[in-house]
């Protein structure tokens, strides 16, 4: 009883200081010389979009039901036609091409769309990342000092030097030696980088798994990969998957360094909105929120598989 | 290598030194027949362990040879995947696969290796599980099992390869007292039934009980090798005698 009170006090005092944090901040920023503005910012997730709707034929506006315009042409033929929101008045006369008016819809905004751009290039680059640790993590543990080398040299160059010189290497020389777009590019880059840690994950988790398992698996005749496929790789990806998920994380942030090869992400179309609409306050909040959504929705979903995987430890 | 009679394992003159130094096989010659039950004792250390796992080459040797079923094991142009299948091994730390259930502990070298259909790897599996008495065991994971139950698994698992020849090594060294039995039971009935078995064990009973030989070993050496009789009852050697007061 006297533990969960306690409990209870310690979680007020948690909610106390955060509310007291974003107090102060209110405060701070009441202090300088800015004007918020916050209703500019949905419209640069979301937009309505209007687009013209003109008549087919010339003829006479006769009336508006149901969304729908008829128009009259001077052969007594009526005709239809799907206008959300009209312009012209019953009676007016109308040439083929006029704007009889508009129909609206919802379109997703710089901001949105930069969003989708993160997301995109992640996903590529995550895929591709899994796939070169995997490899390097192999090869690194490999007895063949070729392959050895291969990997080390590799892990080593990529986590002695920063992502930013790395992304302007791959986009300005390997991007200009092999015609490569933007977008491939640049996953290409992030991937490069994320693998080498990626790698280190792997190659950490494979040691981890008890000489045993192999044994055992040599024994019954299993070859290596069949070792690697079903024993080993299994085993060591559950107990990875917290870090795993980490550089995931990482990744999707790095990806904000695109930017400056003029990728149009999140970070990118944030700098863009923030050069039209002078409110570089909410803008870049707003693309911090977005950012937290995604890595946390992945942060969850990192919970969630860990719970599942746990069933049989 | 057609002349080996009916012996299905010979080594030869085999030697191992460790990277430390230590010198755990000098000169083992052993020759085991088909159907027989060898059972090896000696103190830690003397080189059993090491030797048996030259047998199916999870340990290299560096002079001699070992044939097994008319394979050269040793030779290093053998493939080893195809030889190891046939040689069925249970170790001290059973080495069970804990990510998988005991039902597919037992079903997977068989479709890997076996090339077998699901179907009937899992008649296989299900026939030795029953054999070892935890067919009801067989959607739990390892975790849920005790040692002795983690070991009846790796016995079903290897069992369940159909292999010429089963290796122990100290296959009840690790449980707790009371599962020892069951285990040691098992291993009888398998040693009843005809197979080829090497059994690396400190369960002397045992060995007195199932053992058709029995090899002393003391540094790397077989010391001396005889039935049961004439290891326990009539020990020739000073090293022997010793041996066998300290643990009886």
């Amino acid at each position: 009883m006297n533990r969960k009170k306690n409990t209870l006090f310690w979680n007020l005092a948690f909610f106390a200081v955060i509310i007291g944090i974003g107090f102060f901040i209110y405060r701070a920023s009441l202090k300088i010389n800015y004007t918020w503005n916050w209703r500019a910012v949905p419209s640069y997730l979301v937009y309505k979009a209007q687009h013209e709707i003109d008549s087919p034929v010339n003829g006479v506006v006769e009336g508006f039901k149901d969304g729908e315009l008829s128009v009259k042409t001077i052969k007594g033929k009526v005709i239809y036609v799907k206008v959300e929101h009209p312009i012209l008045k019953i009676g007016a006369v109308v040439n083929a091409g006029d704007e009889l008016g508009y129909n609206a819809s919802y379109k997703p905004g710089p901001l949105l769309m930069g969003l989708y751009m993160t997301i995109k290039i992640s996903v590529v680059s995550i895929v591709i990342a899994l796939a070169i640790g995997l490899i390097t993590g192999l090869m690194r543990i490999s007895e063949n000092p070729l392959l050895k080398n291969l990997s080390t040299v590799y892990i080593e160059l990529v986590r002695g030097t920063p992502l930013l010189v790395q992304i302007f290497i791959v986009y300005f020389f390997i991007g200009t030696l092999f015609n490569m777009t933007r977008f491939i590019a640049g996953a290409f880059a992030l991937a490069v980088f994320e693998g080498a840690y990626i790698a280190e994950i792997i190659r950490a988790g494979i040691q981890s798994i008890p000489k045993g398992q192999t044994e055992a698996s040599l024994a019954l005749g299993m070859n290596y990969f069949q070792i690697m496929r079903h024993i080993i790789i299994p085993q060591a990806f559950k107990r990875v998957l917290p870090a795993l998920a980490g550089q995931f994380i990482s990744l999707i942030k790095d990806s904000s360094l695109l930017s400056v090869i003029s990728l149009t992400e999140l970070t990118k179309a944030g700098r863009e909105v923030v050069a039209s609409t002078f409110s570089p306050f909410e803008v870049w909040f707003t693309v911090a929120a977005l950012y937290f959504v995604v890595t946390y929705g992945l942060s969850l979903l990192d919970r969630y598989l860990e719970r599942r995987l746990a069933g049989d430890e | 290598m057609n002349d080996n009679g009916d012996y299905i394992i010979v080594a030869e003159q085999v030697n191992k030194t460790y990277p430390n130094g230590v010198k755990a096989l000098r000169d083992v010659s052993l020759g085991v027949k088909k159907g027989e039950v060898v059972v090896i004792v000696g103190a830690s250390g003397s080189g059993k362990t090491t030797f048996l796992r030259t047998i199916n080459q999870l340990e290299t040797v560096d002079s001699g040879r070992i044939i097994v079923d008319n394979v050269e094991i040793t030779d290093p142009k053998t493939n080893l995947t195809k030889i190891r299948a046939d040689i069925g091994m249970v170790f001290q730390h059973f080495n069970v696969f804990p990510h998988l259930t005991v039902l597919e502990n037992v079903m997977l070298a068989q479709t890997l290796v076996r090339k077998r259909k699901k179907e009937e790897a899992k008649q296989i599996a299900m026939e030795f599980l029953t054999k070892v008495g935890i067919e009801d065991k067989k959607e739990e994971y390892p975790t849920n099992l005790s040692g002795g139950q983690k070991q009846r698994v790796a016995i079903a698992r290897a069992l369940a390869m159909h292999p010429k020849i089963m290796l122990f090594d100290e296959a009840t060294s690790a449980l707790d007292p009371e599962m020892v039995g069951g285990i040691l039971d098992i291993m009888k009935q398998l040693a009843k039934e005809g197979k080829t078995m090497i059994v690396v064990t400190h369960e002397m009973g045992f060995a007195r009980e199932a053992a058709d030989r029995i090899v002393y070993m003391d540094s790397g050496k077989i010391i001396e090798m005889g039935t049961p009789e004439e290891i326990f009852d009539h020990p020739k050697t000073d090293r022997l005698k010793q041996f066998l007061s300290q643990i009886l």
